[in-house]
Order: structure tokens, then C-alpha cells, then sequence
């Protein structure tokens, strides 16, 4: 196994130790997000408008939502008795921590995203049936590029006062197109629209993470490093 | 570890500003094996921002620290590898064991059989018993004992100690200045920042003094510390 590849699997192994050994993000997270969906559901007026036509923006909104709670521990944790230091100060590529990182928050991510997926189809009474697997898809694609984004911006707020206020604000823009891109494919996969439907918006995502992974794992260091 | 013969440690020109604040004014030192530099000064002298650069956790905004000869920026990883820093923070994870930080620090450096080298780390701080235990039930001084241990886990040849004796009861101190001998006479350098002269003085090769960010004094420690310490209130302007 490459080093780099080593070094970013002991580094993501430790977050996700030590969240499982508190689980304090993960739980809120969980908690958060089953709230939001309650407030929507008991929101939303059914005469007005269908649940399939609220459904995707209201998963999404959900996702990103509670995303944020479990990106915002990603260096908070970090910052505890001076730990960040001793990451920094390890021999290890800045572009493996990076990456170590990424996949600890991925995993968070995609387990609130996975407790919150049954309980949207519980409460919008919504029958996924063969959109599964491309709601799956989606939710994938999208989670990667953002929270790529929100783990590079959670080590730049980690070192300002406000740093629980500063990430929301920080990444809530960069939200922006994975956001639409992942609401217009999950609205055609729920209305069972042809694949050829939402390959632009696919497209979308798959570009946004290209994109901003490889720029989240070269300014890394830039950001980290004072 | 490569082996080098000459200087651990030289910084040039070294030179540290925060937006328009300069804390540190092109300060030079050579730091050569079985060296150990006493840096001594008040409070908001530069001694912690030196520490920062001299282990690579900061940038200077103008000037070079070579490690091994070879210059921080160009070789980050190979300089930090040969790096102990005993910071005011433990460094260690609330979440996780004592045994638990110790061997992901081990995985880190990529040391052969981690766990167990964690483990043989804390019972020579005399933190076996306690080796499941969260940092955050520790008391101070056994917090810095695990420090210490994390610090020395990778077998480092330059150590960077801040203010080491703190919190230590009078035997663990007395332990930790006979490992720091200890070290010393294997060919380890160290920079030891301290507020307290004498807790270091023994130890000492070299004594510098910063005051407002600038070397006033840089010499090698001779006599005693009393006849040293009149001279140093002068320099800091006690």
C-alpha cells in the first residue's frame, strides 16, 4: 500500500475512533436531521403541494443541513489540547492529511445521510422502489464535492473565534451547485424520468467533484500550514 | 535516522511578523549534537513564535531554518521526522486512550510495531497502569509525563521542549532532567524555552536570552546561575 494511502487511512481510523468512542456530531447530526424532517412534514400544507414535488428539496436541504453539524466537528476536534500541532508536525504529505480527513467526513456524512433516507421515505410517504440505486448514485456524487469543500473550509474556520458560525457561512455558497445538481436529478429519479433526463445535471456533480477535490487537496496545505 | 555531521539545527536571519507586529527579529543560532540551548525571557518574547518556526508549524516571514542542513521548506517531512516538540498542550486526543494517541502518533511516524512501542513509551513514563485511561482524567503533571512520552516516542535527534518542567512534582522532574542528560549524551540538541532559569541551567549548553522578539544575549552557560541572573534581569529590564 503507498504511504500517502497508509498515512490518510491511520488519520481517518483515528477520527472515526474517536467519534464512535463520543459520538456527540453523529448523534446531533442524526437528531437534526429527524427533526428537520418532522418540521417539514408537519410544515408543508399536502392540499397545496404533492410530497414527491417538495420530497427532493426537502432531502437535500435535510442532507446539507445536518452535514454541516458533522463537518463542523472534522477540526474542532482538532483543536482540543493543541492535537492539530501534533498532526502538523508528523512527517506525513499534507495532501495524505487532506485526504484522511475527507474520508472521516465522508463516512459521517454517509451515515447521517443513511439513517435520514428511510426516515424522508417514512415521513413523505415517497416509494423510492427502482429510484434507489440512482438516488444512491446522486447522493454520492454530491456528498463527495461538498464535503470536500467543508473540510477544507472547517480547517480554515477552526483557527478563528467563531469557528461553529464561520464553516455555515463559508460553505453554504460552495452548497450551491451541488445542491441544485443533486435536487433536479433526485426530482427526474423520483418522477421517473429516462437517465438522458439528468445526464447534464450527473454531469454537474461528477465535474464539481473533479474540480474541487483537486483543489481542496492542493490548497491544503496553504491553509493549514501558517 | 540519516546520519550528518554537522549543525542539527541553524536558523539565519530568522524573522516573524503578525500583520504589522514584528515578534521576531532576525535571530541566527547553530544548535550542534549533545547541545542544549536555554532560551529565556518575559513573557511576549518571541521564545514560543521561535519554537513554532523551528519546528516548522509556522512560516517566518523572512529567513531560513535548516534541519540536518537541509532547509525546512524545501524538506518539511524529512525535518519534522527527526522533530520532538513538547508543547504547553499535551498534543493528545480527549476522545482516544492514552495508548490509543501514543500509537496513532507511532502509526504516524511509521514506526514498526506501533502499539507496542506506544505502550513500552508510557510505561517508561511510568503511565502503564494508566495506559487505557482518557488524557482528560489525568492531573496536570501525569499530562505532561504522557507528553513528554509522545514527544520522545519517535526517537527524535533535535527536541524542542516548552517549558518541560511544568507541572511536574519535584521527582518527576528530577526524572525527566536525567532522561533530558540522558539524551543529551546520546547526541540529541535541544531548545528548552523557559521562564525559570534554574529549572534548566545544569542542563544548558548555551544560554540565549529574547526580549521583545530579539536575541541580547547568546553565549555558552558558564559559572552559576546567580551570577547569570542579575545580568539577565538587566537584559529583559526586570
Amino acid at each position: 500500500m503507498p504511504e500517502s494511502v497508509r498515512l490518510a487511512l491511520v488519520v481517518a481510523a483515528k477520527d472515526i475512533r474517536a467519534e464512535l468512542r463520543s459520538r456527540t456530531a453523529l448523534l446531533s447530526a442524526v437528531v437534526f436531521a429527524a427533526l428537520v424532517l418532522v418540521v417539514f412534514n408537519f410544515a408543508r400544507d399536502p392540499t397545496a403541494l404533492s410530497a414527491t414535488d417538495l420530497a427532493p428539496s426537502v432531502l437535500w436541504v435535510t442532507f446539507a443541513l445536518a452535514a454541516m453539524l458533522a463537518l463542523n466537528r472534522a477540526f474542532t476536534v482538532e483543536r482540543e489540547n493543541g492535537a492539530l500541532d501534533g498532526l502538523l508536525l508528523a512527517p506525513i504529505p499534507r495532501e495524505a492529511l487532506f485526504a484522511g480527513k475527507l474520508l472521516a467526513n465522508l463516512a459521517f456524512v454517509g451515515t447521517v445521510e443513511a439513517v435520514t433516507l428511510p426516515l424522508f421515505v417514512l415521513f413523505f410517504n415517497v416509494d423510492l422502489g427502482a429510484a434507489l440505486p440512482g438516488i444512491v448514485a446522486v447522493t454520492v456524487l454530491a456528498t463527495v464535492g461538498f464535503v470536500a469543500v467543508g473540510t477544507i473550509f472547517s480547517a480554515m474556520a477552526v483557527r478563528t473565534r467563531f469557528a461553529e458560525l464561520m464553516l455555515p457561512v463559508l460553505l453554504l455558497p460552495f452548497m450551491v451547485p451541488p445542491l441544485i445538481g443533486a435536487v433536479q436529478a433526485t426530482s427526474r429519479l423520483l418522477a421517473g424520468r429516462p437517465l438522458s433526463e439528468m445526464l447534464g445535471w450527473l454531469r454537474l456533480l461528477a465535474l464539481y467533484d473533479l474540480v474541487f477535490v483537486t483543489l481542496c487537496t492542493l490548497a491544503f496545505s496553504a491553509v493549514v500550514d501558517e | 535516522m540519516p546520519s550528518y555531521e554537522g549543525a542539527l539545527v541553524e536558523a539565519h536571519g530568522l524573522r516573524r511578523s503578525f500583520g504589522r507586529v514584528r515578534v521576531l527579529h532576525d535571530v541566527n543560532l547553530t544548535l550542534a549534537a549533545g547541545e542544549a540551548l536555554a532560551v529565556a525571557g518575559p513573557n511576549g518574547a518571541g521564545k514560543s513564535t521561535l519554537l513554532r518556526l523551528l519546528a516548522g508549524l509556522m512560516r517566518p516571514t523572512a529567513g531560513e531554518v535548516r534541519i540536518l542542513g537541509r532547509p525546512l521548506r524545501q524538506d518539511a517531512a524529512g525535518g519534522r521526522r527527526v522533530i520532538g516538540l513538547l508543547s504547553h498542550q499535551s498534543l493528545l486526543y480527549d476522545d482516544l486512550t492514552l495508548l490509543e494517541n501514543l500509537t496513532f502518533a507511532a502509526r504516524l511516524y511509521g514506526l514498526l510495531r506501533p502499539r507496542e512501542t506506544a505502550l513500552a513509551a508510557l510505561e517508561h513514563a511510568g503511565l502503564g497502569p494508566r495506559a487505557g485511561e482518557s488524557p482528560r482524567r489525568l492531573s496536570r503533571g501525569l499530562l505532561q509525563r504522557a507528553a513528554i512520552a509522545r514527544a520522545l516516542l519517535h526517537g527524535p535527534r533535535i527536541l524542542l521542549l516548552d517549558e518541560p518542567f511544568t507541572a511536574l512534582d519535584a521527582a518527576a522532574a528530577e526524572r525527566l532532567r536525567e532522561e533530558l542528560r540522558r539524551l543529551l549524551a546520546r547526541g540529541l540538541g535541544m531548545v528548552i524555552v523557559t521562564h525559570h532559569l534554574a529549572e534548566v541551567w545544569d542542563l544548558a549548553t548555551w544560554v540565549s536570552v529574547l526580549a521583545e522578539g530579539r536575541w541580547v544575549c547568546d553565549e555558552p552557560r558558564a559559572g552559576a546561575l546567580s551570577s547569570f541572573l542579575p545580568r539577565y534581569h538587566g537584559l529583559i529590564g526586570a
